[in-house]
């Protein structure tokens, strides 16, 4: 027990050997093997005798408890051992590039942590602690403006920043009451949990001092009195002091875009000095786009009806440098009311509103994520109230050569590139997606050609033997009517039957010709370099199947779905 | 009362006050059992129960027994706890009541009673006894360490850390004045609520990046997690949802081979998401993965997969070869097992399952002739001597020297006489064969010699200069397998005293006398001078099929039934040079050609390979071997494609004759 936490706390893992045999000593039995020096390594450790002490408090403990020795126990209780994990952290990342390296399992677990209730699972105190750093992390992103992309998957929201040159990317679990399982070992989470609070905690406040901003973050004097002025009466316990009301806010689900406000009159500071050297280096051109991008919503005032998930809405729009704001009984924290003529963008997740204002989009919550991985505003036609959405395409996929794209990626692309398209939206996108789509077709045919040589070769085999066949019968024919003129015995009339001239293509044949050559230098290749080379065709074949899988499908189904929108058009 | 009888004066170091006031209790009870005493003598109430625990009694109505045994009843009182408070409040005497615990009655105690002095039991006597027989700790004679340590420096005591009460037991007047004077003086401060919460500083604040040293060096980062592609969104393209069939594929799939842990899911709007149940599994098995799970560098083999291919001469350099077919000789019904191309060129031979063989022309691909025989056909040879026009041919256990009489006449009729001129030999001799003149009829038809071997023949081959005929009858367990024939002399000669395996076919070396002999898995080469065996090449391959001896007599090809074809270097190894794997089925049959540098071989998979086989004059020069053509034409029947292949005595074309009942000629 203690040696997998001495392990997990610092980052001890097992080795696979060279030689499994030799070492397992001739049996071929699945083992983990650790390195000797790793172990003997954490043997010099300072806090196995602080786990030792621990143990020893359990031990005393529990014979008080046993004994009913109430003020003994209050007295051990009072002096528990307790360690810290400060040295490992520098020790396991010496450079805090390292740190950040590291950091999107730590995110992750805080994240969960943090939205697991306070009931038995773990301590409060950790939860309570997770919840205080995730915030001051999505603060941080915020302020610093460094998130680049996020995606709703069916797993949870995913975040990916660039902080400090790093991606860090993260995953966040749906707001919803965990289902725990029981065959989960949270002691193995908790340890882990233990490490990456402190590393995340250290970490936080590194990057807070790079920003200049005060770690543990504070509200700003302008944010906080309209704060004060909203939410006294409501809150009547957290206005006693400052720290109070900001740890009590903390704990609340309002914090983040409470802090937020005030960021926002700091940041106007940081990010020019980075657009200075920015200047110095000379890769302008992705500077500003990616300025382009941290001020996407720039200017953009939404508000959240209260079904969509607040926290993700609010922090992703903050990033982008959008003002948001949500019902006042909804969570503290809201800045303006939904009556604010000044609202551009009312995000809904229901079929329908009741009263409406004429100028402000009502929009359904993919279209903030779907603009934010495109790197620009989306046309909102597409995600009014009650319309199907289209599909949320995934930010991390990078298509390669021969991978299968989407067509609502190209049509994206060709929006990045500036390209609008001429007829009205529902149509035009449609015809593009297709035409990409059977030029992805050919393509990928002809790259199966080139691969599967065999088929080719049968293939090719099919098509050779009928002309073969043919001119063979064509000779036959001729010689047996050449025969039946001599057989009627005139004088042989030597006849010059036009030949027909066989359309060569040239190309064609180059290509065969060349095709052959591969085929035949195959056949010559060495044993190893054939099984290798079999292994790369095979799994570039499989790609590509894939792909021509994917595209089949999906052309099936606008097939299907065309077919039923003619149905209806007749009907109607 | 029996404690308190015994109770005597003792000098205790202290009165504790709860003691005291036990005592004084004891005192009040005991001057009310001596009234108790005082009463009895009146009134004889005595309760019998004698000197036990009352509560016994608690749950009766009585409260023990008198004289006469009757019951004591308690005395009816039904006060509760309002009326014991009134009681207390309202009644003066109330201090001065107390319960007799025999009788259960109130007795108001008299001033008189009130103030009976207590009996002094720690009188000034020293009694013999003590009140305790305990003796006395050694703790008591000699003072703590920390006693020691209070008494030297009472600042720096450590009270937070020292037991509460083992201070309050043993600090003396002195301790306690310094104690106090140091809380006075601020030296002591009352204890500190400890740091729940965690304290953080700027860690890296001197990272000295020459300092990483060691263990980052041979440290392996975890990977990351793999980032999540369209099938993961909520709301994924139609095309990335599963279909009905991969559904049930994925159910039935084992949980560790399934290629998505989940199912992609559409969902029409966000709000119909739900929580995804396996999230902490998830967490909790990346938890695992990240102290569990051996890392290892693996060095991704990023090759180019044309860079594999080996840079080979272009076919197009190494012409000339057969590249295309140019004609089909069709007329036999069944498979045609064996052809042979008569050493002008100008003719071949083939022969069939159907009992026969045919001569065709080879440039018109036309039948000259067609000769019935006995049995399936199973091998044609056409005698390499071009001044003799003779064919040999096996069927059955027989062998047929025939004279097609076709080309020349002159060599024809020569060919005629010196098959007549033979003598017979004054001695007859002991042959394994029966060497018999055919007449008649069947010389008409071309018959010259019919040879009747004990056993089927399966090959016949010429030597070089055309006299001599080596047949092959493969048993295995007889030593006569293989016999050699002298035409001229119509001699025959078993060459081997011991069968070496079954004996596949057999060659001669086309200028030196030597003598190929493959069987299963061997090539043995003997010279035929000194009788005696030179080589064993080691073919590596289960069957051997058939051979071919190059012209130049230094390298042998051999064909297997197992798809492989070995090429030797006899000057090299026993080991074959180079094994080719070209074909996908089992090779029939392999040669060379007379002049030019190729080599082709017909297999079950109905192609027939064309190799360029350059053998150099140098002898540090391996020979190289390009392929250079795939022909196809044969089409497969039962399973089998190319029977033989034979290539032209002067041009690079190359017959080949199939189970499909053709012979083909590319050029």
């Amino acid at each position: 027990e203690s040696r997998r936490r001495l392990c997990i706390l610092k980052g001890i893992y097992p080795h696979e050997p060279k030689h499994k045999k030799k070492v397992n000593k001739g049996s071929t039995a699945p083992r983990t093997f650790y390195l000797l020096k790793d172990i003997r390594f954490l043997l010099h450790e300072p806090i196995v005798s602080k786990f030792r002490d621990y143990k020893i408090f359990i031990r005393k403990l529990r014979k008080a408890y046993g004994k009913a020795n109430w003020s003994g126990v209050e007295r051990l209780k009072e002096n528990k051992p307790s360690y810290k994990l400060d040295h490992i952290i520098k020790e396991r990342y010496p450079s805090f590039i390292d740190a950040l390296r590291d950091l999107d399992d730590a995110l992750s677990m805080c994240f969960l942590f943090s939205t697991f209730a306070r009931t038995g699972k773990c301590h409060v105190q950790t939860i309570q602690l997770c919840r205080r750093l995730s915030v001051e992390w999505m603060n941080y992103i915020i302020s610093s403006r460094s998130l680049r992309k996020v995606f709703l998957s069916i797993k949870g929201i995913y975040y990916q920043a660039e902080v400090l040159g790093q991606t860090v990317t993260w995953i966040t679990p749906y707001q919803f009451a965990h289902d725990h399982p029981t065959d989960v070992d949270y002691r193995v989470m908790a340890t882990f949990t233990e490490l990456y609070t402190t590393l995340l905690g250290f970490v936080n406040f590194r990057l807070y001092q790079t920003l200049n901003l005060v770690y543990p973050p504070k509200l700003d004097g302008q944010s906080e009195v309209g704060l004060k002025a909203e939410f006294e009466e409501d809150f009547a316990l957290e206005s006693e002091s400052y720290t109070e009301k900001l740890s009590a806010l903390s704990a609340s689900l309002a914090r983040v875009v409470a802090q937020v406000e005030e960021e926002e009159a700091e940041l106007d500071q940081f990010p020019s000095e980075a657009g200075e050297q920015g200047n110095l280096e000379a890769r302008e051109k992705v500077e500003l786009e990616q300025s382009r991008q941290r001020t996407l919503f720039e200017g953009l005032k939404f508000f959240l009806n209260r079904e969509v998930p607040r926290e993700s809405l609010a922090f992703v729009i903050r990033s982008f440098g959008g003002q948001v704001s949500w019902d006042k009984s909804l969570c503290i924290g809201s800045t303006y009311e939904v009556t604010d003529e000044t609202i551009t963008h009312h995000i809904v997740d229901r079929p329908s509103v009741g009263t409406q204002y004429i100028n402000r989009f009502y929009i359904q919550p993919q279209w903030v994520y779907d603009s934010i991985n495109g790197k620009l505003l989306l046309p909102v036609e597409e995600y009014f109230l009650g319309v199907t959405l289209p599909p949320h395409l995934s930010p991390f996929v990078e298509e390669s050569e021969g991978d299968y794209v989407p067509p609502e990626k190209v049509k994206l692309m060709a929006l990045q590139r500036g390209e609008q398209p001429g007829q009205p939206l529902l149509q035009s996108p449609c015809e593009c997606t297709r035409a990409s789509f059977s030029q992805d077709i050919i393509f990928t045919e002809n790259e199966e050609e080139d691969d599967e040589e065999e088929e080719e070769e049968e293939e090719e085999e099919v098509e050779d033997e009928p002309s073969d066949d043919e001119e063979e019968a064509e000779d036959e024919a001729n010689l047996a009517e050449m025969e039946e003129r001599r057989l009627k015995g005139k004088s042989l009339s030597v006849k010059v039957t036009p030949g027909k001239v066989k359309p060569e293509n040239r190309a064609r044949a180059a290509e065969e010709e060349k095709a052959e050559e591969k085929r035949l230098a195959i056949m010559m290749m060495k044993k190893k370099e054939k099984y290798l080379y079999d292994k790369i065709m095979f799994g570039k074949k499989r790609k590509v199947r894939e792909a021509n899988k994917l595209a089949a499908k999906r052309k099936a189904h606008d097939d299907a779905s065309t077919t039923d929108k003619k149905k209806k058009k007749k009907r109607s | 009362m029996v404690c308190c009888g015994t109770a005597s004066s003792r000098a205790l170091s202290c009165f504790h006050p709860a003691a005291l006031s036990e005592t004084l209790g004891s005192c009040g009870t005991q001057s009310e059992q001596e009234e108790d005493d005082e009463r009895r003598g009146l009134a004889d109430i005595r309760n019998t129960v004698g000197n036990i625990p009352m509560e016994w009694y608690k749950d009766y109505p009585h409260i023990g027994y008198d004289l006469e045994g009757k019951k004591i009843f308690k005395p009816i009182r039904n006060k509760d706890e309002l009326d014991e408070f009134l009681d207390k409040m309202e009644n003066p005497d109330y201090w001065r009541t107390v319960q007799n615990k025999m009788t259960g009655e109130d007795i108001r105690l008299s001033d008189e009673q009130v103030d009976l002095p207590a009996i002094d039991f720690f009188s000034s006597e020293v009694m013999i006894h003590p009140v305790t027989n305990r003796p006395r700790d050694k703790r008591s004679f000699i003072p703590s360490l920390i006693e020691k340590e209070k008494a030297r420096s009472p600042c720096s005591l450590p009270i937070f850390t020292v037991n509460h009460e083992t201070v309050t037991a043993s600090v003396s007047h002195h301790q306690v004045g310094k104690l106090v004077h140091a809380i006075k003086m601020g030296w002591i401060k009352p204890r500190r609520p400890k740091e729940t919460t965690p304290q953080y500083y700027d860690l890296w604040a001197k990272e000295d990046p020459n300092s990483i040293v060691g263990r980052h060096s041979m440290h392996v980062p975890a990977p990351k997690m793999r980032l999540p592609g369209h099938e993961e969104s909520y709301n994924p393209p139609p095309e990335y949802l599963l279909s009905e069939e991969e559904r049930l594929a994925w159910a039935q799939q084992d949980p560790e081979d399934r290629k998505l842990s989940y199912l992609p899911q559409k969902f029409p709007y966000l709000r119909a998401v739900p929580a995804y149940s396996r999230f902490i599994h998830e967490r909790f098995e990346r938890c695992l993965d990240l102290y569990l799970c051996p890392r290892q560098r693996k060095m991704r083999v990023n090759v180019n997969p044309e860079d594999l291919i080996p840079k080979l001469p272009k076919p197009k350099d190494l012409q000339p070869f057969p590249t295309t077919q140019s004609l089909v000789y069709r007329g036999h019904s069944s498979l045609v097992r064996t052809i042979s191309v008569s050493p002008s060129g100008q003719w071949l031979v083939s022969g069939s399952d159907d009992c026969t063989v045919r001569f065709w022309e080879v440039c018109t691909a036309r039948c000259l002739k067609t000769v019935e025989v006995g049995g399936a056909v199973k091998c044609v040879a056409w005698n390499p001597n071009p001044s003799i026009c003779l064919v040999a041919i096996s069927y059955d256990d027989k062998v047929l020297l025939m004279n097609p009489s076709l080309g020349d006449r002159l060599i024809s009729s020569a060919t005629d006489q010196l098959i007549s001129s033979y003598e017979e030999p004054e001695e007859e001799r002991e042959q394994p064969v029966q060497w018999s003149v055919s007449e008649g009829e069947e010389h008409e038809r071309g018959h010259r010699l019919v040879l009747n071997h004990p056993k089927v023949v399966k090959q016949v081959t010429w030597h070089g200069k055309g006299d001599y005929m080596a047949c092959v009858m493969p048993d295995n367990s007889s030593t006569l397998q293989v016999l050699i024939h002298q035409v001229s002399k119509r001699r025959t000669q078993n060459p081997f005293r011991k069968s070496k395996g079954l004996v596949q076919c057999v060659s001669f070396h086309p200028v030196r006398p030597y003598f190929f002999v493959a069987t299963q898995r061997y090539v043995r080469v003997y010279n035929l001078i000194k009788q005696e065996l030179t080589k064993k090449l080691m073919a590596n391959c289960k069957w051997i099929s058939s051979m071919a001896v190059h012209p130049a007599g230094d390298n042998v090809i051999c064909g297997s039934y197992d798809s492989r074809l070995a090429w030797f270097d006899l000057d090299l190894s026993t080991k074959p040079y180079k094994v080719l794997r070209h074909h996908k089925k089992a090779l029939r049959s392999v040669a060379y050609h007379r002049h030019y540098p190729l080599f082709a071989s017909g297999s079950d998979d109905g192609n027939v390979i064309v190799c360029h086989g350059m053998v150099y004059n140098d002898l540090l020069q391996n020979p190289l071997i390009v392929p250079v053509k795939v022909l196809k034409g044969h089409s497969i029947t039962h399973d089998l494609g190319v029977l033989d292949v034979s290539f032209h005595p002067t041009q690079p074309w190359v017959f080949s004759s199939g189970a499909d009942a053709t012979v083909r000629l590319f050029t």
